[in-house]
């Protein structure tokens, strides 16, 4: 039975203990990826495609394989056949030979800086000096980098036997729509019929970056026994494992992986890029190497957010109920198929109450690099559509955009427009809270100032975690669990451990286990970790207990379990003894085996974390610069376990969504090649850039969890293109549909509105 | 990165020398901040990597109240803003010191480095060019001066010929009676290429009107621009917000931009003005602050 | 073909000695040569600011200084800022602060972060904000580095 201890009072959560990997992060002895150094280590270098789309007609390595100094060179051609299966990798499905086709590419080139072929050197400079060696002949094929373009009949073809899928029907012809969904509610007919007013607009985002600081890179050796070790930058050691595994056709089992220090991910490192390259040359080259990618590579060839085009239609009473709505969204996938769609549709209208609603959403190929999850993947697309809707309604009626947020907000019973219905979810609470705050109550004076609210949710999923406790003859515990630490993971995992036993956070040692020490571990993403490792975590310390128990009447009071009583600060008491757990677990330690205790847990209801958003913002019409001049974020925790972390994730994640909303976006030259692979012309802020970011958690408990925990990681990056975009509407009067607001943009935009006026 | 050699001489002549010797295949190394990420992209090549910063001349810093400030091409931008008195006499030319990169940048880049890189956007050629800055070049055939505005002559190319090095930069002495000011766009606060720029300096004569002014822009052609046009017409006129306005549209007359990435050329024009009338205002500011 | 060159230099008050090729980095002499991986590459152009050091007292991106340039020159990285194994106030206060995540950026925040400080110990926050845009973050949105910053601050002129 999952009880909270002591009425929602805790010893350990709450506080703000310094992470126990803390030291030897600020001391520069954190090992990540790129640190690692093996004997005989060569390292690697990639080639990549210079043009965008492209068939590849022929591929010369032998310049480069009789260069002084180099050890292996690979094409696709030494990377085996894997067919057309599909693998689940726990958060989704992937097709495998697009997975190896974006490893290093086969007989098309999708995107410019497709990988091709890879060499492996005695140092970083002969490698790439021997690639650039490498003679490949392409024929160029006219490519399409814009999703509606690419959804045309004569678009330039990127998969000449992807059909659509329209919810399980293929289309006859081949087509760049690899999916069209379609979810519904009610009658949409009717529902617009009722209502007085309805406001409809088109919007376009384009391609933005995760922007992590730390490049790719992964460590390959091929060991004498036949098993391949790998070391890694990734979100998920068991996914890399097995797309690794899958991709070079052995066997699981044979591939171990260690996730080395991570330096961000966001949903960016969790398929594999460098991990079967890495560990086919070092099969080949008989010697470990190591990759690491170059910033413009991370940027030309990993897997960005789709861009989007959305036409998004909201209908309400003059009253301000919502009543209908609608939206057709088309989002890029990229080079492959298997783009954001999906979570598009699902979160277009989930923050609120409306009865009637349909939704198309198309994943489209197009010759940009493959995306991937960033953050919250989809949702800050169509939060800058609806939020502003939402908003324009309020104007048309003169309602407070608060007040028509509070009389919409979805809550307990919902039911989304893809079917789930809410259990109890906090954004009610959150709005409360913003009315509460200071922020809200305080005035912004001022010409050309402006303030904007909206709203953002994201799933926060469970999948699998393990975790294992041992106990040290002292009674401190360590904790081995599988969640590669991104932001201080280890800790929040450490706390609740610690909270349900009686100790300090001090008292557990966490770990980070590698695929052969720990039980398998869905990846730290989807805004996972605190809340279901974190009840892997506590339920290893149960279980521990559990064995307490029964060893402390066996072996200390003679007497039977039922005799012992668990207090809910994790003594164990019997008659009128009394032993805290490590007074218990000193003696136990010395009597008989040591303590060890598990949990493997899979908790399948999402979390849901509602956010509102309040920006301040002022616009210089001349140059069309927008200031952010305050910012509060507000966000549903459940419960906040450390909450400098939490208050860290709502920042960090509000930060990236500025960066979104103002200047972050991929350019493209004509020949549809990125023009902008460098952390100067990818815009994204400095600390110059930003106020301080307030931040208000909300703990609506979680009533999944033991102490109520919410995934928070992904929610705060969902709202702020759209909190600004209504900023900027109530600074300006002028609607922004295209992101980023750059200053170029708005200026143009708000010359033509006064010239026109 | 190519594999390049590398020398590091101590004297002016050691230096042409070399760069005589090795002719295009040498460069020449100050700060590093440009050169160095050129050749790890290919942007540009290098035999033999030539670092002046041994060569005392070269990492001059003097300030002279009759001949004014005598900078070493590759002195650091940080130490143009770090000493007061030069950052008060030239304060366009601390503004772009202080806003080329960011620190770490302006620890290593040198306002000569920024001149020879000639960028049209280089951020420190435009207040070089409005303090009718010289510059003192040494080479094989001996010494020669070149102004400012005209050392630039296409988009990374200049007026230096084989085996020539620039040596030091002259700007003149001033007095209480002006003041200049920097300022570029850029989408955000710091690290960014300026979109556009402009560079101000006013002197005012004794009844309060400009006596002289000079006028120069960056990022809006092909090589940094000295807007002749707009200077003479603040010569003799009252410091005005309108005047000053006024001087921006006559200095978008030699703007002539590119549509990339960084702006459209409508956007940069529209900036053109905005930003000249900005930095007059602000060397106004500065000459009735400390007058 | 260049040949490499024997550098003699000072890196966290201690004299050192290595061979570089004239076209190897600082920032790769130290992770590759010398084994001080705690400088990070995160663009290799000077946009990001994870491979800031000291060198001769002021912050320089490493990834734009040659490995041969430090001839007699000091340069101090992330590994010397604590004092043995007791942690430097900058340290601490980040620790405290929560001012990293990843962790990632956090060496090139805390050289530049504790020369600002050693310059200008009062600095405010617009003061840091403008010193350390040069080092970006992806993770925290930089609210708690400058309180950590200015936390540090106020603990080194204590304990002069």
């Amino acid at each position: 039975m999952i009880k909270n201890n002591g009425n929602g009072e805790y010893r350990v959560l709450g506080t703000r203990p310094v992470r126990h990997d803390g030291a030897d992060k600020v001391t520069g002895k954190a090992v990540y990826t790129a640190d690692v150094q093996l004997p005989g280590m060569l390292r690697g270098f990639i080639l990549r495609s210079p043009i965008a789309h492209g068939r590849i007609k022929s591929i010369d390595t032998s310049a480069a394989k009789t260069t002084p100094g180099v050890h292996a060179v690979i094409t696709s051609a030494d990377m085996p056949d894997v067919g057309d299966k599909v693998a689940d990798l726990g958060e989704g499905a992937v097709n495998l030979k697009y997975l190896s086709g974006n490893v290093l590419a086969q007989d098309k080139v999708l995107y410019k800086g497709h990988a091709v072929a890879a060499v492996a050197a005695v140092d970083i400079h002969v490698a790439e000096e021997a690639a650039k060696k490498i003679v490949v002949e392409y024929e160029e094929l006219p490519s399409v980098t814009w999703v509606l373009d690419a959804m045309q009949d004569d678009a330039p073809l990127l998969h000449e036997d992807l059909h659509t899928d329209s919810m399980g029907a293929k289309s006859e012809n081949p087509s760049n729509i690899c999916t069209h969904m379609h979810f519904e509610k009610g009658d949409i007919e009717d529902g617009f019929a009722q209502c007085d007013i309805v406001v409809e607009r088109e919007f376009k985002t384009a391609s933005v970056h995760q922007g992590y600081i730390e490049p790719h890179a992964s460590v390959g050796d091929w060991n004498e026994d036949g098993r391949l070790r790998i070391w890694t930058a990734t979100q998920g050691s068991f996914t890399a494992r097995q797309q690794t595994a899958e991709v070079l056709q052995i066997p699981i089992s044979d591939v171990v992986v260690t996730p080395c220090e991570i330096g961000g991910g966001f949903g960016g490192k969790i398929a594999v890029y460098l991990e079967p390259i890495v560990g086919m040359l070092s099969k080949l080259s008989g010697r470990p190497v190591k990759i690491s990618m170059t910033r413009a590579d991370v940027f030309e060839a990993t897997g960005p957010t789709p861009g989007s085009y959305m036409k998004v239609k909201l209908g309400a009473t003059s009253e301000g109920k919502l009543v209908a709505g609608e939206a057709w969204l088309a989002y890029d996938a990229g080079g492959y198929p298997g783009g954001m769609i999906g979570p598009g549709c699902m979160c277009v209208f989930s923050c609120y109450d409306i009865e009637h609603a349909v939704v198309d959403g198309y994943d489209v190929c197009v010759n940009k690099p493959n995306t991937q999850a960033y953050r919250a993947p989809g949702a800050t697309q169509v939060a800058f559509a609806t939020e502003q809707l939402v908003d324009e309604i309020a104007k048309q009626i003169g309602m407070c955009p608060l007040s028509i947020r509070q009389l919409n907000a979805a809550k307990e019973g919902t039911v989304r427009v893809d079917g789930p219905k809410y259990p109890p979810v906090g954004l009610v609470e959150c709005l409360d809270a913003l009315e509460d705050s200071d922020h809200w109550k305080s005035t912004l004076e001022g010409p050309l100032r402006g303030r904007g609210i909206a709203a953002g949710f994201w799933f926060g999923c469970g999948l699998k975690s393990c975790a294992t406790v041992t106990v040290n003859h002292d009674g401190t515990v360590n904790l081995l669990e599988g969640s590669t630490d991104i932001g201080g993971s280890r800790t929040s995992l450490a706390m609740q451990l610690a909270e349900v036993l009686g100790i300090t956070s001090d008292d557990v040692n966490p770990m980070v286990g590698d695929t052969d020490s720990v039980g398998y571990t869905d990846v730290t993403g989807g805004s996972r970790v605190t809340f279901a490792t974190g009840l892997a975590a506590y339920t290893a310390g149960r279980d521990l207990q559990t064995q307490m128990i029964s060893r402390a009447a066996e072996e200390v009071w003679d007497c039977s379990p039922d005799e012992v009583t668990l207090e809910s600060d994790g003594r164990f008491t019997h008659n009128d003894e009394s032993k805290t757990f490590k007074e218990l677990a000193a003696q136990l330690f010395k009597h008989g085996e040591p303590l060890v205790a598990r949990a493997a847990v899979s908790p399948e209801n999402p979390t849901n974390g509602f956010g509102v958003h309040v920006a301040d913002v002022e616009v210089d019409p001349e140059t069309g610069k927008v200031t952010v001049l305050r910012y509060t974020t507000i966000q549903d925790a459940g419960k906040a376990v450390h909450p400098s972390y939490v208050e860290g994730q709502l920042q960090g994640g509000t930060v990236q969504g500025i960066g979104w909303a103002l200047n972050e976006e991929y350019f493209y030259h004509d020949n549809d090649t990125v023009a902008n692979a460098s952390f100067l012309d990818y815009r994204m802020p400095t600390m110059l850039d930003l106020p301080m970011i307030d931040t208000i958690i909300v703990e609506a408990a979680n009533p999944d969890h033991p102490y109520g925990v919410r995934g928070v990681g992904e929610t705060p990056i969902v709202p702020p293109p759209a909190a600004l975009a209504n900023a900027i509407y109530n600074a300006t009067g002028t609607r922004m549909e295209q992101l980023p607001m750059s200053p170029p943009v708005l200026w143009k935009q708000l010359q033509t509105e006064s010239t026109e006026a | 990165m190519k594999p390049f050699d590398y020398a590091s001489p101590s004297t002016i002549q050691e230096a042409t020398a070399l760069l005589e010797q090795h002719g295009d295949n040498a460069k020449v190394l100050a700060g590093g901040t440009d050169i160095i990420v050129q050749l790890r992209e290919g942007l540009r090549d290098a035999e033999i990597v030539i670092d002046v910063k041994k060569i005392p001349e070269l990492t001059a810093l003097d300030l002279c109240s009759e001949n004014g400030l005598t900078l070493g091409a590759s002195t650091p931008c940080c130490d143009v803003y770090e000493t007061p008195d030069v950052a008060a006499a030239y304060p366009a030319l601390a503004d772009s010191a202080h806003i080329v990169g960011g620190w770490q940048i302006q620890s290593r880049a040198s306002v000569g480095g920024n001149l020879c890189n000639s960028s049209p956007a280089a951020d420190t050629i435009p207040s070089l060019i409005a303090h009718n800055a010289t510059c003192l070049i040494e080479g094989p055939s001996g010494s020669r001066e070149v102004a400012a505005q005209d050392f630039c002559t296409a988009p990374g190319r200049n007026v230096l010929e084989a085996g020539e090095l620039l040596v030091t930069l002259k700007l003149p002495a001033v007095s209480d009676s002006e003041s200049s000011a920097y300022e570029r766009f850029i989408p955000r606060n710091e690290m960014d290429i300026a979109v556009a720029g402009a560079a101000s300096w006013i002197k005012l004569g004794d009844e309060g009107n400009i006596a002289a002014a000079r006028i120069a822009l960056s990022a809006v052609a092909a090589t940094p621009q000295f807007a002749q046009e707009a200077s003479e017409f603040l010569v003799g006129k009252a410091p005005t917000e309108e005047n000053f306005a006024q001087a921006g549209e006559l200095a978008k007359s030699v703007a002539s931009p590119i549509d990339d990435m960084r702006g459209t050329v409508e956007y940069r024009v529209n900036l053109v003005g905005v930003l000249v009338k900005r930095t007059l205002a602000t060397a106004l500011a500065r000459i009735q602050k400390d007058g | 073909m260049a040949n490499k060159r024997h550098v003699s230099t000072t890196i966290n008050g201690e004299p050192k000695e290595f061979l570089c090729a004239p076209h190897e980095s600082l920032l790769e002499v130290l992770r590759d040569n010398l084994g001080l991986t705690g400088s990070k590459e995160g663009c290799n152009n000077g946009n990001c600011g994870a491979c800031t050091v000291i060198l001769n007292g002021r912050p320089v991106d490493s990834c734009l200084v040659l490995g041969v340039e430090v001839e007699g020159a000091e340069v101090e990285t992330v590994e010397g800022i604590a004092d043995r194994n007791e942690l430097h106030p900058v340290q601490e206060c980040f620790l405290e602060g929560a001012a990293l995540q990843c962790g990632i950026c956090t060496p090139g925040f805390l050289v530049a972060s504790k020369a600002l400080l050693e310059k200008n110990p009062d600095a405010c926050e617009h003061t840091i904000r403008y010193n350390l845009a040069g080092n970006l973050c992806r993770c925290t949105g930089y609210d708690k580095i400058v309180r950590a910053v200015q936390d540090a601050g106020a603990r080194m002129a204590e304990s002069n």
